[in-house]
C-alpha cells in the first residue's frame, strides 16, 4: 500500500501542491505567531533581567513599570539616606537615583518621538551593576552626562530623532519650564541589547533633580549592589532597616518578577490576539483539506473500486487515503514552520514600525513551537482527510467495471433536517445571551455565532442555493451560455460549492462582524459626544499622559474663555475600585458648571473627602449615599471619603469621581489630566480655538479638540486596531481564494472532456475562461453573502451585548456593499489560473480522453 | 489491387458534384525518430456535399486522424484540409473556432452531451454560444426528426444512450452546418439504438440535403452511406459506392488479408536477420 500511496502523491503533484498549500498557511501563521510570541517575551526578559541591580530601593505606594499615567509620587530619598545605604556593610555600591515620568523627545522637527505603544524612560544616570554583574547600560558612542545641560539618548531614538552628537536636543517637560534643551552628549542601549522600541533619555543626577524635583538635593529611589558574599535578601533587609517609612527595598529579583508580571499581561494579550487568527486560519485550511480530499477521492473512485476488486479491503483503501493525507501534511508543516519563520521575522519589522523593537536573534524556531506546530498541521490534516477516506473505503468492487462512478454521502435531506436541528440550537444559546444570561451574555453569543457558523458551513450547499440559482439568472442573462453553464457547474455538485464557499464565508463573516462592531462604534462615539460633552474644547494629552497644571493656568487667561475645569486621573489600588477601572478622576469645581451628570441618587457637587460613584459600582460593591470609602492611591497615602452621589455610567468621568483636594491631600504630584473649557457667551469661538492651539503650539503632546475633533481622536484610535485586525483576517481570505483555486483546479480536471466537447462545438477560449471565472465568481459570491448575512447577525447581537459601550447600532452599508465587491474580485482572481489551464487544453486529447 | 482501380475509374462519373470538404496530400506524424508513427501518409480526398459517407479501415488506419483534422480538431503535419471552401492551413485558434461553431458538425461515439444542460439546451449550445438563434421552423423539424420532442426539458442522465445520441445528431444539425462529422455514433449503443441514429441521419442527407462524413468499423453502419472511403496504414485504398454490407465485409476481409500478409512478409524478414 505504501508503494501505491507514494506512487499516488507523485502522479498529483499539481493537485497536492495546492491542496498543501492551505495547511502550509494554517501552519505558517501558527509557527510565526508562537515564534513571535517567544521573540517578545525573550526580549523583554534580556531588558528586564539586564536593567535590574541586586537592590532597588522605590517609593512604598508605587510598583514596577510605573508609567506616571496614574499620578507621580513626590516623596523623595534624602542625600543623607542614600548615605545611610552606602554606610551599610551589606552594600558594595550605592547610588541614588532620579526617575521622571511624562518627559518627551521632539525630534529635529518638533514632533514627537515615540508616544505611542512604548513608553521613554527618564533617569539620571548611575554606574551599579545589573544582577549578573553585567552594566545595566552600554555607551555606543560619546559619553555619559555629566552637567545638567547633557543628555544621553538610546541610539535609535537619536537616529530617529534626527540628533548628532554635540548637538541641542529639543524635550518636553511634564512640569515646570515646559520646554527644554540638553546637548546630546552620547548614545547608549540597555545591556541586553536595543530597548525594545522604548525611549531612553538619560540625564546626569543634578540635571533630573533640576528638572523634576525643581532643583532639590534629592533621590526618587536608589539601586544598590550586594558586598560580596550577600545575598539579595540580605541586601534589602538591611536596606530596608535604615529607609524612611515611605520608601521600601525589594530584591533584584522581586522586581524581575514584578515586572515579568506587568509585561506578561501585556504580551499575554498580543500573543492571544494572533493566536485567536493563527486559528482562524488553520479551521479555514481544514475546511479546504476536507474538500480536496474529498474531491481527490471521487476522481478516483475508480482506481480504488479496483483496488478493493483486487482484493484490497475497506480499511487497507482507507488507509492508503489517510496515508496521502498524512505525507502530505507532514510536507506541508516542514514547509509552514519555515514560512512561520520568515512571517515571525516580518511581524517583528511591522512592530518595530510602530515602535516596539524586537531583537531578531530572539526569533528562533523553538523545538516547542515547531513540535505545536506539526502536531496541529497533522491532525487537523487526519481529521479533515478522515471523512473522505471513509468515503473512499465504502466504494463497492463493482464500481471499477462502471462507465458513472457516483459517490453518495450523507444525504443532503438528512443535512438539511440535523442543520435546521443545530441552527435552532445556536439561535437559542444567542438567544440567552440577548436575553440576559447570567454572566458573560457576549460568551453566549459567541458560542451560538460559532454553532451557526459550522452549522452554516456544512448545509451550505442547501442554504446558498437560491444565492446560486440568483447568480444563473443573473449570469445567464448577462453573459449568456458561457455564464448559464458556469452556474449550472456550480450547481452540479451542491457540496462542493457549498464546501469551497464555507472558507471565504468564515472570512468575511468576521470581517462583517468586525465592521458591524466599528460602524456601531464610529456612530456611538459621534452620538455619545454631541450628546454629553457639553464642553467646548477638550485639551488633553497625547496618550492620556498628564501634563502640566501651568497649560490650564494659560488657557483660562485666553480672552473669551469663560469657564476651565481641571481633571486628573489618579491610579487606586485594584481593591478599592472594580477592577475594570483603576483609575479615578479627581475633579474641580468648574466642572460641575461644565457637565451635568444624570444622578440616580444624592448630588453631584463635591466638597472636600467626597466621591460620586457610577450605578454599576455602587451595584458591585453595595455602596449608598453617605456610606464611607477608601482611596487607595498607588502613588499617594489612602484616603477616606464619603459618597455622596451615585450617577449614571458615563464617558464623561470615571466610575469614582472624587475632588482635586483629594489628590493633593494624598501626597500627589497636580498633574492635569484634560481639561474642559467653554468660552464665554458671546465670544468668537473659532478664534478662541486659534488662540488655545496657540497656548499648546509647542507642546505636540497636548491638543486641543472641539467637539469633531475629539470624535475623530477616539475613532483614530480604535482604527488602528481596526486595520490590524483586518489585515489578519485578510490571510483567512488568501488561504479561502487558494480553496476556490483549488477546486476550481481539479474541476477543471475532472471535467476535461467535457470541456473538449464545448471547445469542440465552438465555445471559443475566451468564452471558455469566462465560464470557469464566472463559476469561480458564483463560489465567491455565494460564500460572500452567507459570510456577510451571518457577520451582520453577529455584529448586531454583539452590539447589543456590548450596548452600554456600543450605544448606537450602525450597519456600514457601504463597507459591507465593498465586501461583497471584493468577494467578486476574489472569485475572478482566484479564477486566474484556473482558466488558464481549461483554456490551454488540447481539444483533441479532452475529446479522446477516456 | 485490381479491384481499387476499379473503385477509382468509377469514381470519376461523379466527380462533377459541389465539394463539401477536401484533403490534398494530408499528412499527420506523430513522434520522431525511432517511434515516429505516420498516422496519415499523404491522404488525398474530396468528400461531396449532400452525401453520406463512411471512412473505414482496421485500427490504427487514421481514420479518426483524417477525421480531426478536416474537422478542424488537429493540425496536419503537412497538406492542405479545406472545409466549406475554407482552407485550414495557418487559421489560428478563434478562427477554428467560428469555423466549427457555425460551419462543422458533431456527433461523438460517447455522445458528450454537457450534463447540467437540458436536451433543449445542449440541441441549441453551439448556436448559443455565438448568439445566434435557430431559423425558424427548423429547429422544430429537426426535434420531430428525432422525435423526442416531449424529452426535450429532460437532462442527459435522465434519457437512455440512443436518445442522448439522437439529441447530440439534433445538435450537430441545428446550426445548419456545412458538414457534419459523426465518430463511431453507434459504437456505445445496441442495434435498435444505432439503426435509429443511423437512419436518422440517412434522413437528414436525404431531406434536408446535409452532408455527413462518419468514421466507423460496423459494416452494418457502413450500409447506410452513399459512398463508403477505406483507409489502411495512413492511406486511402479503396471505395465503394452505393454499398451493401456483403461487399464492405469483403473489402474489409481483403485489407485484411493484405495487412495479415505484409505482417508475415515483415516476420520473415525479421527471421532472415
Amino acid at each position: 500500500m505504501w508503494r501505491l500511496t507514494w506512487r499516488n502523491l507523485a502522479a498529483r503533484k499539481v493537485r497536492l501542491v495546492m491542496s498543501t498549500l492551505a495547511i502550509v498557511l494554517g501552519v505558517a501563521f501558527l509557527a510565526g505567531v508562537l515564534t513571535f510570541s517567544h521573540g517578545l517575551s525573550a526580549t523583554f526578559d534580556s531588558i528586564v533581567k539586564g536593567s535590574t541591580p541586586d537592590g532597588v530601593v522605590r517609593p512604598a505606594s508605587s510598583s514596577a513599570f510605573d508609567d506616571g499615567m496614574a499620578g507621580v509620587n513626590v516623596a523623595t530619598l534624602s542625600p543623607a539616606d542614600v548615605r545611610a545605604l552606602d554606610a551599610l556593610p551589606e552594600t558594595a555600591e550605592v547610588a541614588g537615583n532620579v526617575d521622571g515620568f511624562g518627559m518627551s523627545l521632539l525630534d529635529t522637527d518638533g514632533k514627537l518621538v515615540g508616544g505611542q505603544g512604548a513608553p521613554t524612560i527618564v533617569t539620571s544616570h548611575h554606574e551599579i551593576e545589573n544582577v549578573l554583574g553585567e552594566p545595566t547600560m552600554t555607551l555606543s558612542t560619546g559619553e555619559w552626562p555629566d552637567q545638567p545641560g547633557e543628555v544621553t539618548l538610546d541610539a535609535r531614538s537619536a537616529r530617529i530623532a534626527g540628533y548628532e552628537l554635540g548637538e541641542e536636543v529639543d524635550m518636553i517637560a511634564p512640569t515646570g519650564v515646559l520646554r527644554r534643551q540638553a546637548t546630546l552628549v552620547g548614545t547608549a542601549d540597555f545591556y541586553g541589547g536595543g530597548t525594545a522600541g522604548a525611549t531612553l533619555l538619560i540625564m546626569s543626577v543634578e540635571g533630573a533633580q533640576q528638572t523634576f524635583l525643581g532643583g532639590r538635593d534629592a533621590f526618587t529611589g536608589a539601586s544598590l549592589t550586594a558586598a560580596p558574599g550577600v545575598t539579595q535578601q540580605q541586601l534589602a533587609d538591611a536596606a530596608q532597616a535604615v529607609l524612611p517609612a515611605d520608601f521600601k527595598a525589594l530584591t533584584g529579583d522581586k522586581v524581575i518578577e514584578e515586572s515579568e508580571d506587568a509585561i506578561g499581561e501585556f504580551l499575554d494579550i498580543i500573543s492571544t490576539f494572533l493566536l485567536v487568527f493563527a486559528v482562524i486560519a488553520v479551521v479555514v485550511g481544514a475546511f479546504i483539506i476536507v474538500n480536496t480530499f474529498s474531491i481527490l477521492v471521487a476522481q478516483r473512485m475508480r482506481d480504488l473500486a479496483l483496488l478493493r476488486a483486487l482484493g484490497a479491503s475497506r480499511r487497507q483503501v482507507s488507509r492508503s487515503v489517510l496515508l496521502e493525507a498524512l505525507v502530505m501534511s507532514l510536507v506541508a508543516c516542514v514547509v509552514g514552520v519555515l514560512v512561520g519563520w520568515g512571517l515571525a521575522l516580518g511581524l517583528a519589522a511591522l512592530f518595530r514600525f510602530v515602535g516596539l523593537d524586537i531583537a531578531s536573534s530572539a526569533l528562533v524556531l523553538t523545538p516547542g513551537t515547531v513540535l505545536v506546530s506539526f502536531a496541529v498541521g497533522v491532525a487537523v490534516t487526519m481529521v479533515a482527510a478522515y471523512v473522505p477516506a471513509r468515503r473512499a473505503g465504502r466504494v463497492s468492487p463493482v464500481a471499477a467495471m462502471r462507465d458513472d462512478v457516483q459517490v453518495r454521502g450523507t444525504s443532503l435531506h438528512r443535512r438539511t433536517v440535523i442543520g435546521a436541528a443545530f441552527l435552532v440550537l445556536g439561535a437559542a444559546a444567542a438567544a440567552y445571551g440577548v436575553a440576559g444570561a447570567p454572566g458573560n451574555d457576549a460568551a453566549w453569543i459567541g458560542a451560538g455565532a460559532l454553532v451557526w457558523v459550522l452549522t452554516v458551513a456544512a448545509i451550505s450547499s442547501v442554504i446558498g442555493r437560491p444565492v446560486l440559482l440568483g447568480c444563473r439568472a443573473l449570469f445567464r442573462r448577462l453573459f449568456g451560455t458561457p455564464g448559464l453553464l458556469a452556474s449550472e457547474n456550480a450547481l452540479r455538485d451542491p457540496r462542493r460549492t457549498g464546501a469551497t464557499a464555507s472558507a471565504l464565508m468564515i472570512g468575511l463573516a468576521l470581517v462583517s462582524t468586525i465592521g458591524v462592531l466599528a460602524g456601531s462604534f464610529s456612530k456611538s462615539v459621534t452620538d455619545v459626544v454631541d450628546e454629553e460633552f457639553t464642553s467646548d474644547f477638550l485639551v488633553v494629552g497625547s496618550t492620556y499622559q498628564p501634563f502640566s497644571t501651568r497649560i490650564g493656568d494659560e488657557m483660562a487667561a485666553v480672552d473669551g474663555v469663560g469657564v476651565v475645569s481641571r481633571q486628573q486621573n489618579v491610579g487606586v489600588g485594584d481593591a478599592s475600585i472594580t477592577s475594570e477601572s483603576s483609575l479615578v478622576n479627581a475633579v474641580d469645581d468648574a466642572f460641575h458648571q461644565i457637565y451635568e451628570l444624570d444622578m440616580v441618587a444624592g448630588r453631584q457637587h463635591l466638597d472636600g473627602h467626597e466621591v460620586i460613584i457610577d450605578a454599576d459600582v455602587a451595584a458591585d460593591r453595595g455602596l449608598g449615599v453617605g456610606d464611607p470609602m477608601t482611596l487607595d492611591f498607588r502613588a499617594g497615602a489612602p484616603q477616606e471619603v464619603t459618597v455622596v452621589g451615585i450617577f449614571e455610567p458615563t464617558l464623561l468621568t470615571n466610575p469614582v469621581t472624587t475632588h482635586l483636594s483629594v489628590v493633593e491631600a494624598a501626597g500627589i504630584q497636580r498633574q492635569d489630566s484634560s481639561l474642559s473649557i467653554n468660552v464665554a457667551s458671546g465670544a468668537d469661538v473659532a478664534a478662541v480655538h486659534a488662540t488655545l492651539d496657540e497656548v499648546v503650539a509647542d507642546l505636540p503632546l497636548v491638543s486641543v479638540q472641539d467637539k469633531a475633533e475629539l470624535a475623530d481622536s477616539i475613532r483614530g484610535q480604535v482604527n488602528q486596531l481596526l486595520y490590524m485586525v483586518y489585515g489578519l483576517l485578510a490571510l483567512a481570505i488568501v488561504i479561502a481564494v487558494i480553496g476556490i483555486i483549488n477546486t476550481l483546479g481539479l474541476s477543471v480536471i475532472e471535467r476535461t472532456r467535457e470541456l473538449g466537447l464545448l471547445r469542440a462545438v465552438g465555445l471559443t477560449r475566451p468564452q471558455l475562461r469566462r465560464m470557469v471565472t464566472l463559476e469561480s465568481v458564483t463560489i465567491a459570491v455565494l460564500g460572500a453573502v452567507l459570510g456577510l448575512v451571518l457577520g451582520l447577525v453577529f455584529g448586531a447581537l454583539l452590539r447589543y451585548a456590548l450596548r452600554d459601550d456600543l450605544t448606537s447600532l450602525a450597519l456600514p452599508v457601504g463597507q459591507l456593499t465593498g465586501f461583497l465587491v471584493l468577494a467578486v474580485v476574489v472569485g475572478v482572481l482566484a479564477a486566474i489560473l484556473p482558466a488558464v489551464r481549461a483554456s490551454r487544453l488540447d481539444v483533441l486529447k479532452a475529446i479522446a480522453t477516456e | 489491387m485490381g479491384g481499387m482501380t476499379t473503385a477509382m475509374t468509377g469514381e470519376l462519373g461523379s466527380e462533377t458534384r459541389p465539394v463539401a470538404a477536401s484533403a490534398v496530400d494530408l499528412t499527420k506524424v506523430y513522434g520522431s525518430g525511432e517511434s515516429e508513427v505516420r498516422a496519415l501518409d499523404g491522404v488525398t480526398l474530396d468528400l461531396y456535399a449532400g452525401e453520406f459517407t463512411a471512412v473505414m479501415g482496421p485500427s490504427g488506419s487514421g481514420k479518426s486522424t483524417l477525421m480531426h483534422c478536416l474537422a478542424a480538431l488537429d493540425t496536419p503535419t503537412s497538406g492542405e484540409a479545406v472545409v466549406a471552401g475554407t482552407s485550414l492551413h495557418r487559421l489560428r485558434d478563434r478562427a477554428l473556432t467560428d469555423l466549427r461553431r457555425e460551419r462543422i458538425g458533431f456527433v461523438f461515439q460517447a455522445f458528450n452531451l454537457v450534463p447540467t444542460l437540458t436536451a433543449q439546451e445542449n440541441i441549441l449550445l453551439s448556436l448559443s454560444l455565438s448568439g445566434r438563434k435557430p431559423e425558424p421552423g427548423w429547429f422544430d423539424q429537426v426535434v420531430d426528426t428525432i422525435g423526442l420532442r416531449s424529452r426535450l426539458s429532460h437532462r442527459p442522465s435522465e434519457l437512455s444512450g440512443g436518445q442522448q445520441q439522437r439529441v447530440a445528431c439534433a445538435r450537430a444539425l441545428v446550426s445548419r452546418p456545412s458538414i457534419v462529422f459523426a465518430d463511431e455514433p453507434t459504437g456505445n449503443l445496441d442495434s435498435t439504438s444505432g439503426a435509429e441514429v443511423l437512419s436518422f441521419l440517412r434522413r437528414s442527407v436525404d431531406d434536408f440535403g446535409q452532408t455527413v462524413v462518419m468514421v466507423t468499423h460496423d459494416p452494418v453502419a457502413a450500409s447506410y452511406c452513399d459512398r463508403v472511403v477505406f483507409l489502411a496504414d495512413g492511406r486511402v485504398v479503396d471505395e465503394l459506392r452505393q454499398p451493401d454490407r456483403e461487399t464492405i465485409l469483403a473489402r474489409m476481409a481483403h485489407l485484411q488479408d493484405v495487412a495479415l500478409a505484409r505482417a508475415a512478409r515483415l516476420e520473415d524478414r525479421v527471421g532472415d536477420h
